[in-house]
């Protein structure tokens, strides 16, 4: 556990002495900032005109503003992931630091467990800076916070997810951009599988949905903890890990 | 400390370590010979438990290194070729951090780092960022990071590569003050590096043991044959090279004479003597009765590739090849007849 919290203050530090950490916070912020900014703007004139015509239906800041910037922050972060594991395994490979690592007395999960710590908090950084446009709902508005965490949490297991799938790929080359590409299809994929069962109800469709990432977002988004999509990105960030485990351990055997 | 057995490592398509057994005792400085590519790296990588062994065992301070690669990896500090060092991060605090890994904390890993930032004289650049270091500052922080644990043994593969001839020097004698307490296996493909730090040899050629020996036997069995760079240059007429050549093979006790440099006024040869025979008076003597003019007259080292011829026999068409690559080194077709009458 030690040498895990070791290598997840490393791999921060590396994140945060670098322009890495400041670009991915700083476009999270712009970015979100931007659809937030349409959204609430569609929200303010949407309560404009319904002045203007004397109606009185009831609007929902929840519903119309926070579910719909949660699904569009889900799906522009999958974007910005491979940003962050590209370089998880692939620079330690390259400049043979990863030497270091393997010689000392530390076992690879609690490496892989560090390095995926660290991405995570990294992540979890930048869905902090997509909160503080939330904040200005509650300054002026009211809100109600419960679904929006969960909405949060949602996003934090998914992205942890998609971290799991990206460091194992990262484990897989030498070479930062592959890995970072790579893991972007990956993760195009894992998203637009839910296509598949948009016109058809075949058993592989219905496969296929399920493992689309996407579809289990939508709930937490709403403000639902479904049992099933917890246990979808558990499961997910279990396998992706192991994976990783895995093949950081074959490394040894295959060079 | 160190015990090989029957040692092979493969890779894909190639054997990089064939059945390698060697030991060390405690508290020795070894040195580990060998060309470029002749399997020291690997054998290195196996010890520290980089890489597992494709068959027989390793065992370091008693701890195999497949069954207990942990205990293994306590016990071992090692700078690879190219010190793994991240270059973003700061001299103390990159110490720090492998310190932590090696198990280190507290006051204890405080006191280390102190220790090897002194030790391998980096603390004025305690807080410089790696990436910034010069290359004998990198080689030196790898050191300090290979020693932060104060291991038992240390592995160094190729610790003085690339540093200038003051480095090399620093960088030796810290090695040699580090023996005392730990046991340390250099690899190295340069002759007098072992000459200078270590005690026992360990040479290895194309994955194969050569031999393991004192340092001081090799130099016996070596030292017999004297090794001599003459220098000749033309004094009135122009010079003829054949003649030369008669001339110094003529000389009592010669084995070989190699060209090295053949130019219009002067010649260089390389002479080597039968064993146990001194010849540079007599050469001396010959050139200067001929009527040419001495430039030169000095002893030439034993260079790696010699030691081989001695100690490979069979082997020694492999490595002449690799000697001729040298294109300094160009032996010329004049050895032929050198060797007819040796026989």
């Amino acid at each position: 556990m030690r040498n895990t919290w070791t290598i997840c203050c490393k791999e921060l530090g590396s994140y945060f002495v670098s322009p890495i950490a400041y670009l991915l916070l700083t476009m999270a912020g712009l970015v979100s900032g931007f659809f937030f900014w349409v959204l609430l703007r569609d929200f303010v004139l949407q309560g404009m005109e319904m002045q203007l015509r004397g109606e009185t239906f009831p609007m929902n800041m929840n519903e119309q503003i926070i579910t719909p910037l949660l699904m569009n922050v889900g799906v522009i972060f999958l974007f910005f992931l491979p940003l962050i594991t590209m370089r998880l395994f692939a620079e330690e490979k390259r400049s043979g630091t990863i030497e270091l690592l393997a010689t000392s007395p530390v076992r690879d999960i609690e490496i892989i467990l560090g390095k995926w710590l660290a991405a995570l908090i990294l992540y979890a950084c930048m869905l902090l800076f997509t909160a503080l446009n939330l904040a200005f709902l509650f300054l002026y508005g009211n809100p109600d916070w419960k679904p929006l965490a969960v909405g949060y949490l949602g996003l934090l297991l998914q992205g942890g997810l998609f971290l799991a799938i990206g460091a194992f790929i990262s484990t897989l080359t030498k070479n930062q951009i592959i890995a970072g590409a790579v893991t972007f299809g990956v993760c195009l994929l894992l998203w637009v599988l839910e296509w598949a069962s948009s016109y058809d109800s075949a058993t592989w469709a219905t496969v296929c949905a399920y493992l689309s990432v996407i579809t289990h977002f939508g709930s937490f988004a709403r403000g639902v903890i479904a049992l099933k999509d917890v246990v979808f990105y558990l499961t997910g960030i279990f396998l992706g890990l192991f994976a990783t485990a895995r093949s950081l351990e074959s490394l040894r055997w295959r060079s | 400390m160190i015990a090989v057995k029957e040692l092979t490592k493969r890779y894909a398509r190639t054997t990089a370590v064939d059945r390698i057994s060697f030991s060390v005792e405690k508290g020795q400085i070894v040195g580990f010979l060998g060309p470029n590519g002749a399997g020291k790296t690997t054998t290195m990588r196996v010890l520290t438990c980089f890489l597992p062994p494709s068959a027989g065992t390793a065992t370091v301070a008693g701890f195999d290194v497949l069954e207990q690669p942990r205990e293994v990896k306590k016990r071992i500090g090692y700078l690879p070729e190219a010190p793994p060092l991240y270059p973003e991060m700061e001299t103390v605090e990159y110490l720090r951090f492998v310190g932590k890994l090696k198990g280190l904390s507290g006051a204890d890993l405080d006191k280390r780092v102190d220790y090897v930032l002194g030790r391998c004289s980096i603390a004025d650049v305690k807080s410089r960022l790696l990436g910034k270091l010069s290359k004998g500052y990198r080689q030196r922080v790898g050191l300090a990071q290979a020693i932060i644990h104060n291991p038992d043994v240390l592995i160094l593969d190729e610790p003085t590569a690339g540093l200038d001839p003051k480095q090399i020097n620093e960088t030796r004698d810290l090695i040699k003050s580090l023996a005392g307490d730990h046991t340390i296996i250099l690899s190295t493909h340069i002759l007098t590096e072992v000459e200078q730090t270590c005690e026992q040899v360990i040479i290895i050629n194309k994955g194969k043991l050569v031999a393991t020996d004192s340092v001081r036997n090799l130099q016996a069995r070596t030292r017999g044959v004297e090794s001599v760079r003459v220098e000749v240059a033309a004094r009135d007429s122009a010079l003829n090279f054949e003649a030369v050549q008669q001339k110094l093979e003529q000389v009592q006790g010669v084995a070989q004479v190699v060209c090295k440099d053949p130019r219009d006024q002067r010649l260089i040869f390389e002479v080597q003597s039968q064993k146990g025979q001194l010849v540079r008076g007599d050469l001396a003597r010959a050139v200067v009765e001929s009527g040419w003019d001495f430039n030169e007259l000095g002893a030439a080292g034993m260079s790696l590739e010699e030691i081989f011829l001695e100690l490979t026999g069979n082997e020694t068409a492999g490595v002449s090849k690799d000697a001729a690559k040298n294109p300094k080194e160009a032996v010329t077709e004049v050895k032929e007849p050198v060797n007819e009458s040796k026989e």
